[in-house]
């Protein structure tokens, strides 16, 4: 298997373990070719790539477009206001136009759950989910798993524990759908009022009460929490939560000694973590995003490549 | 010049009659009194294998005139209605402007007049369906509307909608509930469970109709007034009619087709015909709907017709419009599904959709007796067809059941003596059943 078989990259729950790992193979390949003096190769050479994001989004689609130039192909960027899915062009029409333009992949990030899904029965040019909703952002969940193969060196039997709110992150969501396929053993924690509904359906473990969810863990990934969630009443105070819920030294001694902690950025430094566990020796947060440029490397270069070695071209 | 209906099984409710006999119309007005001299020259339909049954009534339709045409107008939702076998329909208010006013309510009827068969307005209970401030609810019955409702903007405020329910039981009106609390429910889009949390859409929760059925029914009772349950969708709304029943409560409850037919899980693809309001529930409330129809909690059925227009739909989920069509699948889903499935017997599906709705609405219609206005359906109910939302008369095309293989067809419509829908094996004269519009 060197390519993967399919036209979209929508999420992790409906990949399989063998994609994944070809995903994951490709992408250390991709570090390779980053580590290089110079960092691109021809693969996609004569490939056109739109980015197309309704949400903001500095790292995210950055590291899209890097992985895309280190690749040859040609990217274009378009932010669009989230206001114009009421007023403005509709996802279809915007879609059409693009693929009128001739383009051959679409990164998608959009405030609507489904946005991609909807994408990839309008436009006939590959769709990767850039983050849709509250539902899946399968190239985190990538990027966060080969971290952990980066330090840990397999995922078959981790333990990794997510934290925060959980109820709106689709990063836990992509996370737990990967994790699992690979044989880890997920735990989520955080306040009930950030836990989605009926929870305990998903293959994980459920804490609120983040020191157990802590004990013995390989990996802590810290989810960002929201501030303008305080005011719609998911919790009382930002004080009460950095106590309740926060990663700070005294709480990661409860974790294995070599506990990797992870975040997906942005961090709210002082809240969902101290400085000193985002600082520290056992943070991963910036290898995080170096790996998100290969992970994305990856993606582009089997769906819209493929075949040869691209570590040789 | 008569019409005679010969050999069809017959099917009356109100009058617990179900068997082969002829049925004669003559004047707009059913008649058994099958004399040699009226039937001299009558048309004779060869009714055998069919079911003649009162032409069905839906208390739940949403017909977009005024104000949203390009949905639906009162002619071309008639014109669907008529198709499904539907000879009576309620328009509910949400249009623009909404039926708030004696004029409103009066253009409803003056348009439904046209439009081959009966059409009654439910007027909004308060102004503009705002929540606040009572509209002429008076004048609007005395104009002809023939319920209250707020529809889908439903009084969150008690005090405002226990003395609305007051105003309806003094004129004889009952209170059409959309059950849902608007607080708990925020900005939702499907129902809150494993399948909105794997999907990352937002949830709305089964309390939030359970808790409104509830405080209505106790509103109700509080008032004084009928309170009629409109689309129950969940397990809990089904236990608190039944338990209301059960203590002499004046309440009855309707469910559609969406509901014993559909979960949750079809929303897995995104598709925005799935999205609707009250949403897809679980299996264990779909299996609740349906003992509640079984058992006769749920005394109606009523499709809550939502049509919309192609560009409301076409979009990101969030962003679509809640509501599916219904009109012309209702009736084949009744058969196919509870029917066919030993839910419900034939004639307890049509006291559901006729007998039934009929009595919630005070109305001396959906019954064959002698002498009732001649609103009836003649049914196939073995010829299988396939949904084909291309095909509807309805503007909608939003449904969710493209594609399904029902049995159960509609042969003909006759409303008020007159056929609305499909084409009868003769040739029909100028008096008694005239101006065929197929």
């Amino acid at each position: 298997m060197n390519k993967l078989d399919r036209k979209d990259i929508l999420g992790l729950q409906d990949m399989s373990q063998s994609e994944i790992q070809l995903i994951l193979d490709t992408a250390m390949s991709m570090k390779e070719i980053l580590a290089r003096p110079v960092k691109k190769v021809p693969a996609l050479k004569g490939k056109t790539i739109c980015t197309l994001f309704y949400e903001p989004s500095t790292r995210t689609r950055t590291s899209f477009e890097l992985a895309a130039k280190a690749l040859s192909a040609d990217v274009s960027s378009i932010a669009m206001a989230a206001s114009s899915v009421v007023k403005g062009e509709t996802l279809k029409d915007t879609l059409l136009t693009l693929e009128a333009m001739g383009i051959d992949a679409y990164i998608i990030r959009h405030g609507a759950g489904g946005a991609p899904h909807y994408a990839s029965k309008v436009a006939k040019g590959s769709i990767i989910n850039a983050g849709d909703g509250m539902h899946e952002h399968p190239s985190q969940g990538l990027l966060d798993m080969l971290t952990m193969v980066d330090a840990k060196g397999s995922l078959k039997g981790l333990t990794v524990t997510i934290v925060g709110d959980i109820l709106h992150s689709r990063v836990a969501r992509s996370n737990i759908w990967g994790l699992t396929k690979m044989g880890a053993e997920v735990r989520i924690a955080g306040p009930k009022t950030l836990l989605p509904a009926d929870v305990e359906k998903l293959p994980v473990k459920v804490f609120t009460n983040v020191d157990a969810a802590i004990e013995g863990a390989d990996v802590v990934n810290v989810l960002r929490i929201q501030l303008e969630r305080m005011n719609s009443g998911f919790f009382p105070s930002v004080r009460e939560y950095a106590s309740m819920f926060g990663i700070d030294k005294e709480r990661l001694r409860r974790a294995k000694p070599d506990v990797t902690v992870m975040h997906p950025g942005p961090m709210n430094r002082g809240v969902e973590i101290t400085p000193e566990v985002a600082d520290g020796e056992f943070a991963v947060i910036t290898d995080q995003v170096t790996n998100g440029v290969a992970v994305r490397m990856a993606l582009l270069y089997l769906l819209l490549g493929g075949g040869t070695n691209v570590a040789a071209a | 010049m008569w019409l005679l209906l010969k050999g069809g099984r017959v099917i009356d409710p109100a009058n617990g009659i179900d068997e082969v006999r002829d049925i004669a119309i003559g004047d707009g007005a059913i008649s058994y009194q099958l004399s040699a001299v009226n039937l001299q020259d009558a048309d004779v339909v060869d009714c055998s294998g069919l079911v003649v049954a009162p032409g069905l009534i839906d208390m739940h339709v949403h017909l977009r005139e005024p104000g949203g045409e390009h949905k639906e107008t009162i002619e071309s939702g008639a014109a669907a209605a008529a198709a499904g076998g539907f000879t009576t329909i309620v328009a509910m208010p949400n249009t623009s402007p909404a039926p708030d006013n004696r004029a409103v309510v009066e253009f409803v009827l003056n348009r439904g007049r046209a439009a081959g068969i009966n059409v009654l307005p439910c007027g909004a209970m308060t102004k503009g369906m705002g929540g606040t401030d009572m509209a002429e609810l008076g004048d609007m019955a005395d104009a002809g509307a023939c319920a209250v409702s707020d529809d889908a903007h439903p009084i969150q405020n008690s005090l405002i909608m226990r003395r609305v329910m007051e105003y309806a039981s003094m004129l004889g009106l009952p209170a059409l509930v959309h059950c849902e609390d608007k607080t708990l429910v925020a900005d939702g889009v499907m129902n809150e469970g494993i399948c909105s949390t794997i999907l990352g859409l937002r949830g709305m929760p089964g309390a939030a109709e359970v808790s409104m059925v509830e405080r209505n029914i106790l509103l109700g009772e509080l008032a004084g007034c009928h309170v009629h349950i409109q689309h129950v969708s969940c397990a809990g709304s089904v236990e608190a009619v039944r338990k209301a029943k059960a203590r002499g409560a004046k309440v009855t409850a309707e469910t559609g087709p969406q509901y014993w037919s559909l979960t949750e899980e079809s929303l897995s693809d995104y598709d925005t015909n799935f999205k609707m309001n009250p949403p897809l529930r679980t299996q264990a409330d779909v299996e609740a709907v349906r003992a509640g129809l079984a058992d006769g909690t749920i005394d109606v059925i009523a499709t809550d017709h939502a049509p919309h227009s192609l560009e409301d739909k076409e979009v990101e989920l969030p962003a679509a419009a809640f509501g599916i069509v219904g009109l012309e699948t209702s009736l084949a889903l009744g058969i196919t599904k509870l029917v066919g499935e030993g839910v419900l017997t034939l004639p307890e599906l049509v006291d559901k959709m006729a007998a039934a709705p009929a009595k919630a609405l005070g109305l001396d219609r959906g019954t064959l007796t002698e002498g009732a206005v001649a609103d009836l359906v003649i049914i196939d109910p073995e010829a299988e067809w396939t949904v084909c939302a291309s095909e509807f008369k309805s503007k909608g095309r939003n449904t969710p059941f493209e594609g399904w293989k029902l049995g159960g067809k509609v042969v003909a419509t006759i409303a008020g003596g007159r056929v609305a829908f499909g084409e009868l094996s003769v040739q029909i004269s100028e008096c008694g059943v005239a101006g065929a519009r197929a």
